[in-house]
């Protein structure tokens, strides 16, 4: 599709550069990319442990793991803000979206390489914050709610003011994509021949822009309120807890499309790839990206149908809600027709983005359960949600993550890991992921609320079985883990620098690719997805 | 039904209930279309050679029209449906008995517009409606039964209301649905749904010819007082094996010396104990929150005296 090709033996890899001054000062998109995957990879390893004594904890149903309940409430607390704010916020899109915008739309960085690097040091100032209250965490849960973010002894401030700091971090990349994508494609890269993972990132990249700010102000409301017992959301010094929650919700929906919409992109890039053929519908995948982008601003207020907001609040949001879930079913629909006609190969990426189609099905297919409004009063706070959105994040976002690390583990860096052990870990990690979390849907019908350190004897065996589940998806994903870290003390790059013959340009370029990517700056002739085009 | 989705006890359960079945065969549908065909083009299509012909499809006007339309259709209705089961659900009859609510960290607290109160435990009538006025003491908390398909956050600072019809004779798990803090997952309380005339009896204060009450005469004080452990709620902040929760633990604790906030110590006797059950901050226990409601007007000088022989056999 593009001249300027680069063959595998002529260059000097990026990677080639030792010491940690070449880490930490680097301007490269593709090491920044590295930086944050080793990053957000850490925080989720912690988080993942938290969730395993959560589940070790609800085996049973009195309290016998965590010594109080206040410590099984801290664990869940951790868990969530870690995961959400410091893993599967920033983890796809600047991750993968620093190493791989530029070279997809042939740029040779981002458009400010600097201001990339500033992002990942707020981050890491972001993170620093959080570290240190750890010590002394806040048994509040991921969404803070007030007036009990308020009233509580644990220590709520340090970890809002990581999640505050974290934002600008987030802010700053958005715009640098959005930047990037509009000024610095290849000549010939029109907008309707760009990858799918480039609209993805965009979209992404509008809402962090326009939603995160939302965010930073409501937590530095909170702040100033615990601080200085102002009384926005206390009652009591009459304010509106509801106010919170509005506040909360109006970043926290459009977040959930921060976390989903790059990995959308993603099984839009490897499916073509896996299946030798075009992407079928582009533009509808394309747009249906933009209008899930633009609707998510609107259906914040699902989150509070019974938090006593007015009944006609309530049918406009559940009407609003419905409306998401159409392109997000056109989505589920190209993907699976793509796979017609084609030549079919499951590589182990490829089974993470047909995993990723069937739970994300099931996420999205449930999370309609939860907009018609009689139904989300029953299901509302109980494990149904949980199950939900665990379908939509680990079933969604996780599974497109840990394709993408397989899809571009040579490209990124230059290694080849055992394909064998690849599949071997993702069937643990299927299974595993449906035994935990399946069972949830039907504890959510039963009623068993969530964030329960304790619970009612009936619920038990619906309890044991999701233990013993997320037992299996920890060993899936610890085997992944070592199956990936392994080949990286390894000598030598890979033969091939496009193995699985794909058209887009990022496998135009050497694996790992040289420092500013390009030789010569590609010229684009043809769309990403021509596949087996006559 | 009875598998997956607990018994239905109230008037509200069935249109809920109708709307839940619809979602769920269309979401079966189309979650076996979506996996069948998957793993149809799956095993169709697998690559077999390195040269497998490909066929060059990029899009048809006609079937993603098709595929975007029918969802529409059918997530209208949901929709539709849903909102109109809420209407209900969100709008008491105009003869609802009214029964005062007020939620606590960590109990339930019920006030009859008789006059007559109950902790943890809301009494009602089968086949009357009932519209509950509830208000918070603190943080939010929500009224959740899952047999009445009923759910309403608690706020402190307003008032939320909820009403159903209990249909079924019974006792039904009321739990807190919204994160509290420390004792949020023993906010449990219980809906005791009476036939009316055994309501008649409970109203006219006929505490006899209730079950519990019945029952109390005949067994030992120090088992009353089991009973009422986890009936009233002690059992979210006070544990009976040792561990520390929210409030110190009853075992061993009666003939126990304490230290207080103010630096002095008291004795762990009848008094005392009666005295922090009524007023819990006249003598508090050093390195505990002040967060104990009083139970006056609450537990009666009977069932704090059985309370108190409960606390003595924990040894």
């Amino acid at each position: 599709m593009a001249n300027g090709a680069m063959t595998q033996t002529q260059h000097i890899p990026y990677l080639a550069q030792k010491g940690l001054k070449s880490w930490i000062l680097t301007t490269d998109h593709k090491r920044i990319g590295i930086l944050y995957l080793v990053t957000i990879s850490f925080f989720f390893m912690i988080a993942g442990l938290a969730a395993l004594g959560m589940r070790y904890e609800l085996m049973t149903p009195e309290l016998d793991f965590f010594r109080t309940p206040t410590e099984y409430n801290v664990a869940f607390t951790l868990h969530g803000s870690l995961m959400v704010f410091f893993f599967i916020v920033p983890g796809i899109a600047a991750s993968f979206g620093n190493f791989l915008i530029p070279l997809m739309i042939g740029a040779r960085d981002v458009a400010f390489p600097r201001i990339n690097l500033l992002s990942f040091w707020i981050y890491l100032v972001g993170t620093a914050i959080l570290l240190s209250a750890l010590a002394q965490p806040a048994d509040t849960g991921w969404t803070f709610y007030t007036p009990y973010s308020i009233q509580t002894g644990t220590k709520v401030i340090l970890i809002t003011l990581g999640v505050f700091v974290l934002g600008f971090s987030s802010i700053l990349t958005g715009m640098n994509f959005i930047v990037t994508i509009h000024k610095l494609r290849a000549p010939g890269m029109t907008w309707s021949r760009l990858p799918l993972f480039i609209w993805a990132s965009y979209a992404t990249a509008i809402l962090q822009l326009l939603a995160t700010p939302v965010v930073g102000i409501t937590l530095l409301l909170l702040i100033a309120e615990r601080a200085f017992d102002i009384g926005f959301f206390d009652p009591a010094k009459g304010g509106d807890p509801i106010l919170f929650q509005n506040f909360f919700w109006f970043y926290s929906h459009p977040a959930v499309y921060i976390m989903v919409i790059p990995a959308f992109g993603i099984i839009s890039e490897i499916i073509p790839v896996f299946a030798r053929k075009p992407i079928f519908g582009y533009k509808a995948i394309a747009y249906s990206s933009f209008a899930i982008a633009i609707i998510s601003f609107f259906v914040w207020l699902h989150h509070m149908f019974v938090s006593g907001i007015s009944e006609t609040a309530a049918a406009i949001f559940s009407f609003l809600t419905m409306l998401v879930a159409i392109p997000t079913a056109v989505k589920v629909f190209n993907w699976t027709a793509t796979l017609y006609k084609g030549s079919i190969d499951f590589h182990s990426s490829m089974l993470y983005a047909l995993s990723f189609i069937v739970l994300f099905t099931v996420g999205g297919l449930t999370g309609v359960y939860l907009g018609a409004l009689a139904v989300d009063v029953h299901l509302h706070d109980t494990y149904f949600i949980v199950a939900h959105m665990h379908y939509v994040m680990i079933g969604g976002t996780v599974m497109g993550f840990f394709g993408a690390l397989h899809f571009w583990y040579q490209k990124w860096f230059g290694k080849v890991f055992n394909e064998l052990t690849a599949k071997a870990a993702w069937f643990l990690i299927f299974v595993g992921f449906n035994v935990t979390f399946f069972p949830q849907f039907f504890m959510g019908f039963q009623g068993m609320p969530r964030r329960y350190a304790t619970y009612p004897e009936e619920y038990i065996s619906y309890h044991a079985l999701s233990t013993y589940g997320s037992w299996i998806l920890g060993l899936g994903i610890i085997i992944m883990t070592v199956n990936l870290l392994i080949p990286l003390w390894k000598k030598g790059w890979p033969e091939s620098s496009n193995p699985y013959g794909s058209l887009s340009l990022e496998w135009q370029v050497p694996s790992p690719p040289p420092h500013e990517n390009f030789d010569e700056i590609p010229t684009v002739t043809d769309w990403t997805y021509a596949y087996g085009k006559k | 039904m009875s598998t997956w989705i607990p018994e239905s006890a109230s008037n509200l359960a069935a249109s809920v209930d109708n709307i839940t079945l619809f979602v769920t065969i269309v979401s079966v549908f189309f979650f076996v279309l979506i996996s069948a065909v998957l793993v149809a083009f799956s095993i169709k299509y697998r690559r077999k050679s390195e040269d497998q012909e490909t066929a060059y499809i990029t899009h048809n006007p006609v079937i993603e029209t098709i595929w975007t339309i029918i969802p529409t259709i059918l997530l209208m209705v949901i929709f539709a449906w849903g909102w109109i089961a809420f209407k209900e659900l969100r709008n008491p009859p105009a003869e609802a008995i009214e029964v005062n609510v007020v939620a606590k960290q960590w109990l339930w607290e019920f006030e009859y517009f008789t006059g007559k109160k109950s902790l943890n435990e809301l009494f009602v009538q089968q086949n009357k409606p009932v519209r509950l006025i509830m208000r918070s003491d603190d943080v939010i908390h929500s009224f959740f039964v899952p047999q009445f398909r009923v759910k309403q956050d608690i706020l402190p600072g307003s008032y939320q209301q909820l009403w159903f019809t209990p249909t079924k004779v019974g006792t039904f798990d009321l739990l807190c649905a919204e994160y509290c803090g420390s004792g949020h997952s023993k906010m449990l309380a219980t809906v005791k749904v009476l036939s009316p005339e055994a309501f008649a009896r409970w109203e006219k204060g006929d505490e006899l010819e209730d079950g519990a009450a019945l029952a109390a005469i005949s067994v030992s004080p120090a088992e009353r007082g089991k009973d009422l452990y986890s009936q009233r709620g002690c059992l979210a902040c006070h544990s009976i094996d040792g561990k520390e929760v929210i409030g110190p633990t009853f075992k061993n604790l009666y003939g126990k010396t304490e230290d207080l906030e103010d630096g002095s110590s008291v004795l762990v006797d009848e008094n005392y104990l009666r005295e922090s059950i009524y007023e819990p901050e006249a003598k508090m226990v050093k390195g505990y929150p002040p967060t104990m409601p009083s139970f006056k007007g609450i537990l009666s000088e009977e069932e704090v005296t059985a309370l108190i022989e409960y606390i003595k056999t924990l040894k």
